[in-house]
């Protein structure tokens, strides 16, 4: 009777010699660039859904703020807005493409497939928050573009840049949200919840409404949501003055526990048929 | 000879329905090993368990001696994407290259193209190939790993006759190159062409595990088909396997061996009339074979898919 291949824990027969996780070909770092380049190649490859994300944005800055001259006139109140806007942009972006794209794919037989290739599931993850992310921030250029022309919005480009970086950090928590709706729902539930979710985050978060106009009980449920911390933090990134421990210690929980759900859901998913 | 992959008590239940029951298979390397089935029998459920996307209710399944849920351990291990999906603004080229960065020695795209007969599509995307093309590069990316095991769920399913030996041909070649390789298919004729040992499943349980000459043998069944007042006397004759009862008053028995049957029933003298013979299917062998080996057993819900009438058919057959 024949024996169960021995091998050292952690290394599949034929693999020479144990490599580091994060490095070499089939690292995790190279296997999480690979799926993030496929996954921008497959959206450019339809040109008509880059040109829809890119233009959204910009274009509700251009019919809602910029029409508003008490708002657009005054520099600070301005800025505050293309901030709130350039969150909303990249919420949205990122519950939408990844709620909708996981949920969608998890009914395609594809997606099936790429989880029996020996990648680990952060890496996939990960694939999806870089290629997301960079289509997110993509997105805002024209919303700091319209900004800049047709508001007195006034930052130094080196602001912009820190404002852009400080808008990548805050935007994780949406994106593990979105991952965790794509990965615990259908395609058609999944629009629904998304919507829902993003609204209700951008209306309480402040995104459409400054939240000094907010009620004091609204004003305290606020700060607890990831979108008010988003918009605050970006908001010292680029305007300055003082960053209040809520925000930065909010965007850390939110991020660890979002990132946490998504990674679960991710491994415990089975894809949906059969059921 | 070692074991590349085991289940040792397997079980998998979707909620209510079993689909895998207390499987237990050892998949050797070296060799080309045939599951044969019909649908619903549990066969992708195996495989998919094998490949890590789904774990079993109960039991364990071992891929290289660990857990097919550890990407590590499908580095050596090549599947098929199901119902040849493929992300279709991607062009040929671009699936295989992106499919082989994840193994450490993968053949180059331009040899898996050769090999697969996909050297002029390389540029082509793949919602522009044809059902045919399609497989054939579904089948490719099975094997751009160097894998030593390879899965195949149902791999040459809608392809034409040609297409579906020039695939086989390709597959043998891998095999001879050192894959092992298991294979899930319907068709009795694949698994002849292809496999050396098979096994044969239904209702989620091994039900034969033998080489292809001696299953064949054992699903090689024949209908005689009669009408008569006395169906259970001729049930009860020597070779019968199973019974069928038809709508217009005929019995339909079947038996390895109907000459044999005919014989025997002529010498008892149980009247009958109309008796028609012909060879049996293979999803007719298949349920007489699986309702045989449920007797006494009720008739457990255990089918993951399958029409209500073949449904029907096999509770005839629980006699």
């Amino acid at each position: 009777m024949s024996t169960l291949t021995p091998t050292p824990a952690g290394t599949a027969p034929g693999t020479p010699g144990r490599r580091s996780a994060l490095g070499g070909r089939t690292g995790i770092l190279a296997l999480t660039l690979l799926h993030a380049r496929i996954n921008l190649v497959e959206t450019f490859r339809i040109p008509a859904a880059v040109i829809g994300a890119l233009v959204f944005p910009g274009l509700s800055l251009l019919f809602f703020v910029v029409p508003q001259r008490t708002v657009a006139d005054n520099p600070e109140f301005a800025t505050q807005a293309v901030i709130a806007l350039s969150v909303f942009a990249l919420m949205s972006n990122s519950l939408f493409s990844f709620g909708l794209t996981i949920s969608a794919n998890r009914e395609q037989p594809w997606d099936p497939y790429l989880r029996t290739l020996p990648a680990p599931g952060i890496a996939r993850v990960l694939g999806q928050v870089f290629s997301t992310g960079l289509m997110g921030l993509v997105s805002i250029l024209p919303v700091i573009a319209i900004g800049a022309l047709f508001t007195a919005a006034d930052v130094t480009v080196p602001r912009v840049l820190t404002g852009l970086v400080a808008l990548g950090i805050s935007a994780l928590p949406f994106m593990f949200i979105g991952i965790s709706i794509g990965y615990s729902m259908s395609s058609k539930a999944a629009i629904a919840v998304v919507q829902i979710v993003m609204f209700a985050l951008a209306f309480a978060g402040g995104l459409f409404l400054p939240p000094y106009l907010f009620a004091d009980w609204l004003d305290t449920l606020s700060k607890f949501l990831p979108s008010r911390q988003a918009r605050e933090f970006v908001i010292w990134a680029v305007q300055g003055g003082e960053l209040e421990p809520w925000v930065w210690i909010g965007i850390l929980v939110w991020t660890a526990a979002t990132f946490a759900l998504a990674l679960l859901l991710f491994r415990r998913d089975e894809g949906r048929r059969y059921r | 000879m070692t074991v590349l992959a085991r289940l040792d008590h397997v079980t998998r239940r979707f909620g209510d329905v079993l689909a895998v029951d207390d499987v237990s298979l050892d998949i050797h390397s070296g060799s080309i090993l045939g599951l044969l089935g019909p649908n619903g029998a549990g066969k992708s459920t195996v495989l998919t368990m094998l490949q890590g996307l789904r774990r079993p209710s109960s039991g364990t399944v071992t891929l290289f001696g660990g857990s097919p849920g550890d990407y590590r351990m499908r580095q050596k291990l090549g599947g098929t994407p199901q119902e040849t999906a493929l992300p279709p603004t991607l062009r040929v080229g671009e699936v295989i290259d992106f499919v082989g960065r994840h193994f450490e020695e993968p053949l180059s795209t331009a040899a898996v193209a050769e090999e697969f007969g996909l050297g002029e599509l390389l540029k082509r995307q793949t919602g522009a190939l044809s059902g045919g093309q399609k497989r054939r590069l579904s089948v490719a990316l099975a094997f751009v790993g160097q894998p030593r095991l390879v899965l195949l769920d149902e791999p040459t399913t809608g392809l034409d006759v040609d297409a579906r030996r020039t695939l086989w041909d390709a597959v043998r070649r891998q095999h001879e190159r050192g894959a092992t390789v298991v294979v899930t298919s319907h068709y009795l004729e694949e698994i002849e062409a292809l496999a050396e040992r098979v096994v044969v499943m239904g209702h989620g349980r091994v039900i034969a595990d033998d080489t292809v000459a001696a299953v064949i043998n054992q699903v090689s069944l024949r209908q005689v088909r009669l009408v008569t007042a006395q169906a259970d006397r001729v049930s009860g004759l020597p070779g019968v396997v199973g019974r069928d009862v038809g709508d217009d008053g005929s019995t339909t028995f079947y038996a390895n061996d109907s000459d044999r049957l005919i014989v025997e029933l002529v010498r008892s003298g149980i009247p009958f009339s109309d008796l028609t013979v012909r060879g049996a299917t293979l999803e007719e062998a298949f349920l007489t074979l699986t309702g045989a080996t449920d007797a006494p057993a009720a008739p457990s819900p255990s089918r993951a898919e399958g029409s209500s009438s073949t449904r029907a058919a096999q509770k005839e057959m629980n006699r």
